[in-house]
């Protein structure tokens, strides 16, 4: 990829960093930072299509330590589970046979699983190698049948965000309206619902959490045509220049995508959450808002009312348990401000939250929940952040999977919010699962046991 | 506080409760050149001897006075003079445990008068001791009986004088019916660690551990507490007792020696174990040693590390009193909720435990406790492999018998290592069975492709 291709990609017009300094997408500190790089990032975002084949091409460093680590779940399909490498070697990268051996590589993939479609991701090695992965993804395809998917994604390009970026462009400009959607049969239409067909983007569906939200959909005759990407398959995602409306679940990332969608083809998008139960309602409401059905809005509004009303018996006595606790919010992006609200759901006060990846309409977001001196913390530094738990006399932090250790040696509670748990968090359901844990690691036995000095020590 | 909620059934189903003479057998089986003698019918033996095999896996010393129709009805003194000479004879044990059941306490056998018949017709076996043990079946359960067997051997070989510490370096400890021989072995590391000595009654570690010896088979123990050994804890500097089941045992020991004893609820669990450190430091007068300071490190970094998977988790569980209190607290320590709890007999300290009640009963009560409160993880004994099965939940073995697994009585549980693997075990038993959230499939998926995944029935 090209610094220009790669400059254009950051320019997102759609996105608050624009605007101002690029605070989310701030460089990397070298020596002193964590997270991960551009190909991380796209392969995350393109992983959960689960009946495709998801081939690494490059050296073992790149998916040997991280394959198959993701939390996103599939209804069905599975190809994705399956981690593929070319596993390239020093002959291959001498002799400059990683073009040969990424063809090879399609065919077997294709021959042994018959996936839907090959995504093939470049990393360092082929790419500063100059492998052209293009030409090798048409050939293949041409050569198979099969669709092959060149994703350019070195991982000096840049973080993550970038790579979440990279996935959104090239399936946009490789998969989405190739294919088009089947009609809904008579015999699925509900008797007097107008029926209206969605996308999901950004919606990984972790630890199978969309399916907390899922039904509510199919009660409301909301067909998602894709979710892209969770539980997500090939050919939906062909599909999803049909919609009549989008929401970006996840990411400032994937914004672009919506932003296309509504340029090329006038589909209209909002930007919402399904963590906490008012950010899950006002998800639907949204829809009611884009999709101009008045009868839909009344729906929408009725089972509302009955979800919050079911939610709101079993939270009860959680919030009892966890009004006024305070919690330290330390997560990328979106998930700055959607937990944040869920966390208010609960009762509990929000004392600080991360802003790594934020961007700035994220930060506006934040002051509009917590109010003018939110304290926002931009520093990825583990130890700072311990520091801040404690200067902020927090009960509980709540973080991605990388921050779980750190705390826990701090003998500090943790909630882990991270893309590669197993337990799902979304919808009004996931509300319920989220107090719970919360309660348990806020109030677990285990804290004052370990904090206290043995009796021979003190 | 605990609810005892005691049984009202005529039936018990599933039993969780194994009889008195098993337990005081045990309790011989620890001691060295040792043969228990159960006198009852010869099936009491059968069963009990095969009981321990399969759960140890090794051969079992266990003889029975073979009472039948004709000595039932007119007396069976001589079955019991009878079986303590030929055993004597052919074996040359230092000691004997003449265990009462059911059938001769019901028959009113006089065991101390029957042992002074033996005495006076063969006083050429006068160098084997014969310690007789009241355990009748229809009483309590495997771990009273063990704790019976411990008060007789104490009553019966350890002599009765003024405290006299010969040996300030040397402790006594007495040893529940819960603990395994790998907790026994745990234990005698852990007082060594110390620079003391210890013995240990009854000593199953040296006895029941499964060890090969160059000998091959034996009639007798293979190991276990010497007599001479016993006869010394009138010596030592202070007893250690490590189960509330055997706190009349200790008051005995106690007041027969004048020996100062320091009792242990368990040993399971970070604070049981920091008590028992404690006592170690004050007892020793030395520093806690670098590599049990590491391992209750260790410990404490599982604690936090498996909070997550056990706070909150709903638990089943079905022991004998002592492992029941031990295991409650330390599963409740980590923020788990003990839903259904049943022990197989009536103990006085069962009533304080963090628990809102406790059933004294069977396997069937923890099955039906355990369905109501929606369990997900059943500790138990083998037996309890059916009901996790019936109700799809794991089984994590504990308490007697476990015939099913190998290695379950090498099983450390106690000390901080111990503890540490059960927290890891627990965690990865309920990681193995997280119910994850069901996978939903839209209305509008039929007819397409995705109607043949379903009928693949994947889901990943």
């Amino acid at each position: 990829m090209k610094p220009d291709e790669v400059l254009a990609l950051m320019n997102e017009p759609a996105c608050a960093h624009n605007a101002k300094a690029k605070s989310g997408c701030a460089r990397p500190q070298p020596g002193a930072t964590q997270g991960g790089c551009c190909f991380d990032g796209a392969r995350n975002a393109l992983l959960p299509i689960a009946d495709a084949a998801h081939i690494v091409h490059g050296p073992i460093g790149c998916a040997g330590s991280s394959w198959d680590n993701r939390g996103t779940r599939s209804s069905g399909a599975d190809t994705f589970r399956i981690g593929m490498t070319t596993d390239l070697s020093d002959m291959d990268v001498i002799m400059g046979r990683g073009e040969k051996r990424l063809f090879q590589a399609i065919r077997q993939a294709i021959e042994t699983y018959r996936p839907a479609a090959v995504f093939v991701y470049a990393t360092c090695v082929p790419a500063l190698q100059g492998d052209d992965i293009a030409q090798v993804s048409k050939a293949a395809a041409e050569r198979f049948g099969t669709p092959v998917i060149p994703v350019d994604s070195a991982g000096f390009y840049g973080n993550k965000n970038l790579g979440n970026r990279i996935a959104g462009d090239v399936i946009y400009k490789h998969v989405i309206g190739t294919r088009e959607p089947a009609p809904v049969p008579e015999e699925l239409r509900p008797a007097g619902i107008r029926l209206h067909d969605i996308n999901l983007i950004g919606e990984w569906n972790v630890g199978g959490e969309f399916w907390n939200v899922a039904p509510l959909f199919d009660e409301l005759g909301l067909r998602i045509l894709c979710t892209f990407s969770g539980d997500a398959r090939f050919r939906e995602v062909q599909t999803m220049h049909r919609a009549k409306a989008s929401m970006v679940v996840c990411s400032k990332a994937m914004i672009h995508v919506a932003r296309q969608l509504e340029a090329d083809y006038a589909i209209p998008y909002f930007e919402g959450s399904f963590y906490g139960v008012k950010d899950t309602s006002q998800a639907l409401r949204d829809f009611a808002g884009l999709l101009d059905d008045p009868e839909l809005a009344a729906r929408i509004e009725a089972v509302i009312a009955r979800e919050e009303a079911r939610v709101e018996a079993a939270l009860a006595p959680l919030r009892a348990r966890l009004a006024g606790k305070r919690v330290l919010i330390f997560t990328g992006g979106y998930k700055s401000w959607s937990v944040v609200s869920a966390m208010q759901d609960l009762g509990m006060v929000v004392v600080a939250t991360g802003t790594e990846k934020s961007t700035e309409e994220d930060k506006a977001r934040i002051r509009d929940l917590m109010g003018p001196e939110a304290r926002m913390i931009s520093d990825n530094d583990q130890t700072a952040l311990i520091d801040a738990y404690h200067e902020l006399d927090a009960d509980i932090l709540v973080a991605g999977d990388r921050y779980i250790y750190p705390t826990l040696k701090s003998r500090l509670p943790f909630l882990d919010i991270d893309h590669v748990r197993a337990i799902g968090y979304a919808g009004y359901d996931g509300m319920i699962e989220l107090g719970r844990n919360i309660d348990r690691a806020v109030h677990s036995p285990v804290w004052d046991q370990v904090r206290r000095r043995p009796g021979w020590a003190a | 506080m605990a609810e005892i909620v005691l049984p009202t059934k005529a039936l018990a189903v599933n039993p969780l409760k194994a009889s008195q003479p098993i337990g005081a057998s045990l309790a011989f089986l620890g001691l060295a050149r040792s043969m228990p003698l159960e006198h009852g019918a010869r099936g009491c033996t059968s069963f009990n001897k095969l009981f321990f095999m399969r759960h140890f896996r090794d051969p079992i010393a266990l003889q029975t006075t073979a009472m039948d129709q004709v000595t039932t009805i007119i007396g069976a003194d001589d079955n019991v003079v009878d079986a303590l000479a030929t055993i004597c004879e052919r074996n040359r044990p230092d000691i004997i445990g003449l265990i009462t059941t059911g059938l001769s306490e019901m028959q009113g056998a006089d065991v101390p008068r029957t042992v002074a018949a033996f005495r006076a017709a063969h006083p050429q076996h006068a160098g084997t001791a014969v310690v007789p043990v009241r355990a009748t079946d229809t009483l309590g359960c495997l771990e009273t009986g063990f704790a019976l067997g411990v008060e007789a051997i104490i009553a019966a070989l350890v002599p009765a004088g003024p405290a006299k510490v010969r040996r300030p370096r040397q402790l006594n400890v007495l040893a529940s019916a819960m603990l395994t021989p790998g907790d026994i072995e745990a234990i005698r590391d852990w007082i060594e660690a110390f620079g003391l000595s210890a013995i240990i009654l009854p000593d199953i570690a040296d006895s029941l551990d499964g060890h090969m010896i160059e000998d091959g088979f034996s009639t007798l123990t293979y190991g276990g507490t010497p007599r001479a050994a016993i006869a010394a804890m009138a010596e030592s500097a202070a007893t250690l007792v490590i189960g509330p089941s055997l706190n009349r045992a200790a008051d005995l020991l106690a007041s027969r020696t004048g020996i100062p004893d320091l009792r242990f609820p368990s040993l399971i669990g970070l604070e049981a174990c920091d008590a028992f450190t404690s006592a170690l430091v004050d007892l020793s007068g030395g520093p806690v040693p670098g590599r049990i300071g590491r391992r209750r490190d260790q410990l404490l970094d599982a604690m936090v590390d498996c909070q997550f998977q056990i706070g909150g988790a709903r638990m089943a569980v079905a022991a004998d009193a002592d492992l029941l209190a031990a295991l409650i607290h330390v599963l409740t320590g980590m923020g788990a909720e003990v839903v259904a709890a049943v022990a197989s007999a009536r103990a006085d300290h069962l009533a304080g435990l963090p628990v809102e009640s406790i059933a004294i009963g069977d396997l069937e009560d923890l099955e039906w406790l355990a369905r109501q409160h929606d369990a997900e993880v059943i500790v138990a004994n083998s037996h309890g492999a059916e009901i996790a099965r019936r109700l799809g939940i794991p089984l994590l073995r504990a308490g007697f018998p476990i015939y099913d697994c190998y290695g379950a009585h090498a099983r450390p549980w106690v000390g901080y290592a111990g503890g540490r693997q059960l927290l890891f075990d627990l965690a990865n038993l309920l990681a193995t069975h997280y119910q994850e959230i069901q996978p939903y499939r839209s209305q509008f998926w039929r007819g397409t492709p995705r109607d043949l995944e379903v009928r693949k029935g994947n889901a990943c």
